[in-house]
């Protein structure tokens, strides 16, 4: 990674966006500097793909302004897409043009030198060598994941902006992903990734997390779990359906999970919990006080800011 | 900073080339249309325009060519437009378009009527559009029978007796055996490529929002001159192909006469296909989704081919309906078509339809480069 004093790759402040009435992106400020993997995370519709398309100039921030390597978002939308790779989500190359002629038209709209070679490359490092005669329409859903993958990063871009590049991938193909992303981005290579997965939440540098368009919390895993100041604990035994319901309908706790054969309950006032606890309890539940973790923050955040923003 | 890169043009249209190559459907559409249209419209429709413009060639001034005068301003086929002297002013107005008869009272005319000679009244017809004439041309004989029972009364009466008193020539220029494929093939060729080529641009460019793919085009340095021109090179040269197809069908299977230069109407061509993908692509911009474009096409279709004169006589329409016509790519490429492949007309003649097609041209791509949306919202 180079040194914490060089100019970051993304630097927006109060970013917004407003589709008729509603405000889907809300005054999001965020600062990436490069070689990091920035994970970004939020329930469905919470306005990550809006927020994306806006740094790399697919959409007109209604308000805001900032950086995308250096360049003006507002002003040079164009030398921000020439350095930036931005992955759809939503499989966005041609599905009747052949593995090998979407590769191929990608790389004459940026101009690249040495095309042939850059293209086989890329079919090589995806294994589909043999395959490339194909129609991209024809693939998997996971190997168009792999080819819209390979297709955004075939220019070399500064900045990847990947919009869920992992759904519907499987365990062993989205573990060589990660490898590759940690490589390129110990190379200096800065990532924007979406995601969905916690175990993905983890595997970045830093993360951001927003709920209906507003940002709710920033920083390292740690920073982020520390920072909700959640208290959880694990109760095993007993009947946990019938539990559950009781719990939720306690203002303490804030939610009430099966996880396996045990559920986790979380709140954010220790003694407050404690005492509900001991009172719905039954002789033949344990339960002992465990970390949280990130699923449990981010849940409890999507709550928090429902009731923040209560009409 | 460049600001039209010839690499990325190339690689759009030649992405679009492969595209159509692959979508059976276009394929069949672009094959299809000019066939079926064919097929349904080698026949003549009819129909009774009136009002129809006329010039007088008086060579004699007599009682009987003041009569006619007034019976021809009466009748409501013909409205006079012109009174002229001279028989290459007769054929300059019929050859540019402006009257579509010319009545001729020839030399003498009053002289040898009187005296029993059946003298010959002329009339001359453009007849490129028969079903436009027809009718006009079938009551001349009526209005002739009437100015006759007028003028020829006393002692001329025994004139108005078997056989008539006065012959009546009728010329259909340029289409002498007034057959109504000869219009209505040569129309077809334009009618096929207002179809085709806006519908299918509509599409191809839609396609792109509707399936997701503009998005990551628009997120590569491309730009929308690029992208716009990309998409309608390929559809020039299927125009062209639409085109020959009709022309060959027209002079193999219909033996249309081919009098004037195809070069020049295939030079003039290339206005009105870009007039017709200029549409095309203006309503890809604000159609959602392929449905509303195809919809949007057929609004333009519509109105094209109901108000250039291809399906109804262009002066047997309301004058509001006209005015609209004017304005519609088809109408002036109808008459040019028609001009140079039956009347022979050359560039000179054909100029005052050029303008206004290259007008809407230019106005509607102007519109549609700028509504092109180089962000998604
Ligand atoms: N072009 C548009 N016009 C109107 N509303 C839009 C448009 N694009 C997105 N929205 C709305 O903006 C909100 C945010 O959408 P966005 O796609 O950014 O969410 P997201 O966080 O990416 O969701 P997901 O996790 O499901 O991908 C949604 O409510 C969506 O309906
Ligand atoms: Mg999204």
């Amino acid at each position: 990674m180079r040194s914490p004093d060089t100019p970051p790759s993304i630097d927006v402040t109060g970013i917004t966006k407003i589709f008729g009435s509603k405000t889907v992106v809300d005054r999001i400020s965020m600062r990436v500097l490069p070689g990091e993997i920035y994970g970004f995370l939020g329930p469905n519709g919470s306005g990550k793909t809006t927020f994306l398309r806006m740094l790399c100039g697919l959409l007109k921030p209604d308000a805001g302004s900032g950086t995308c390597l250096g360049f003006d978002i507002l002003k040079e939308p164009r030398e921000i897409k020439r350095r930036v790779g931005y992955m759809t989500q939503r499989f966005s190359y041609y599905e009747d043009l052949s593995i090998r002629e979407n590769l191929d038209f990608v790389g004459r709209m940026y101009g690249i030198p040495k095309r042939r070679q850059a293209v086989d490359e890329a079919l090589e490092r995806l294994n589909l060598k043999d395959r490339q005669k194909q129609l991209a329409g024809q693939l998997s859903g996971g190997w168009k994941q792999r080819l819209a993958l390979a297709a955004c990063m075939l220019h070399d871009p500064e900045l990847l902006l990947l919009d869920e590049p992992t759904a519907g991938v499987d365990p062993s193909a989205r573990r060589e992903f990660w490898e590759e992303i940690h490589q390129l981005a110990a190379r200096g290579l800065t990532v924007l990734i979406t995601t969905h997965y916690m175990d993905e939440a983890e595997r970045c540098h830093r993360l951001a997390y927003i709920a209906s368009g507003h940002l709710m919390a920033e920083g390292t895993v740690a920073e982020v779990v520390e920072g909700a100041r959640l208290v959880t604990y694990e109760i095993s035994g007993g009947n946990q359906p019938e539990l559950a319901a009781r719990l939720r309908a306690s203002d303490a706790i804030t939610q009430a999970v099966a996880f396996g054969s045990s559920l986790h309950v979380s709140g954010s006032n220790r003694q407050l919990m404690e005492a509900v606890l001991g009172h719905a309890l039954d002789p033949d539940h344990r339960w002992k006080e465990i970390p949280s973790e990130l699923e449990h923050v981010f849940i409890d955040l999507m709550r928090k800011e429902r009731e923040e923003n209560k009409p | 900073m460049t600001f039209f890169s010839l690499a990325r043009f190339v690689a759009v249209a030649s992405k679009e080339f492969l595209q159509m190559r692959r979508d059976r459907l276009t394929f069949a559409m672009v094959l299809g249309i000019p066939l079926m249209q064919l097929i349904v419209f080698g026949f003549a429709i009819n129909s009774d325009p009136r009002h129809l413009p006329t010039a007088l060639l008086i060579q004699d001034h007599s009682p009987f060519s003041r009569g006619l005068t007034r019976a021809m301003e009466n009748s409501t086929y013909f409205d006079v437009t012109e009174v002229i002297s001279t028989e290459a002013e007769a054929h300059d107005l019929i050859q540019r378009g402006s009257v579509q008869f010319v009545v001729q009272v020839p030399v003498d005319f009053a002289r040898d009527l009187l005296r029993g000679d059946r003298p010959q009244l002329l009339v001359e017809a453009d007849a490129t559009d028969p079903a436009a004439t027809s009718n006009a041309l079938a009551s001349v004989q009526t209005l002739l029978d009437r100015v006759l029972a007028q003028e020829l009364r006393g002692p001329n009466e025994w004139l108005r007796s078997q056989p008539p008193a006065v012959d009546l020539v009728v010329h259909a220029a340029y289409n002498p055996e007034r057959i109504s494929q000869y219009n209505i093939v040569p129309g077809l060729m334009g009618v096929v490529l207002t179809m085709t080529m806006v519908i299918i641009t509509a599409l191809a460019i839609t396609r792109e929002s509707e399936r997701g793919t503009m998005e990551n085009l628009l997120s590569t340095p491309v730009r929308a001159l690029e992208v716009t021109l990309g998409k309608i090179i390929p559809y020039v040269l299927m125009g062209y192909f639409q085109a020959g197809l009709i022309l060959v069908a027209a002079r193999f299977l219909f033996d249309v006469p081919m009098v004037g230069s195809i070069p020049l109407l295939l030079a003039v061509m290339m206005i009105f296909i870009i007039a017709n993908l200029a549409v095309g692509i203006t309503f890809s911009t604000i159609a959602r989704n392929q449905l509303q474009a195809m919809q949007m096409a057929f609004f333009f279709f519509l109105p094209s081919i109901l108000l250039s004169g291809f399906m109804f006589p262009f002066r047997g329409m309301p004058v509001w309906a006209q005015h609209i016509g004017e304005v519609l790519p088809l109408t002036h490429f109808l008459r040019i078509t028609r001009g140079i492949l039956l009347k022979g007309s050359d560039l000179s003649m054909i100029r005052p339809e050029i303008g206004p097609m290259a007008l809407f041209a230019a106005v509607v791509l102007l519109i549609g480069l700028k509504r092109f949306r180089q962000t998604l919202d």
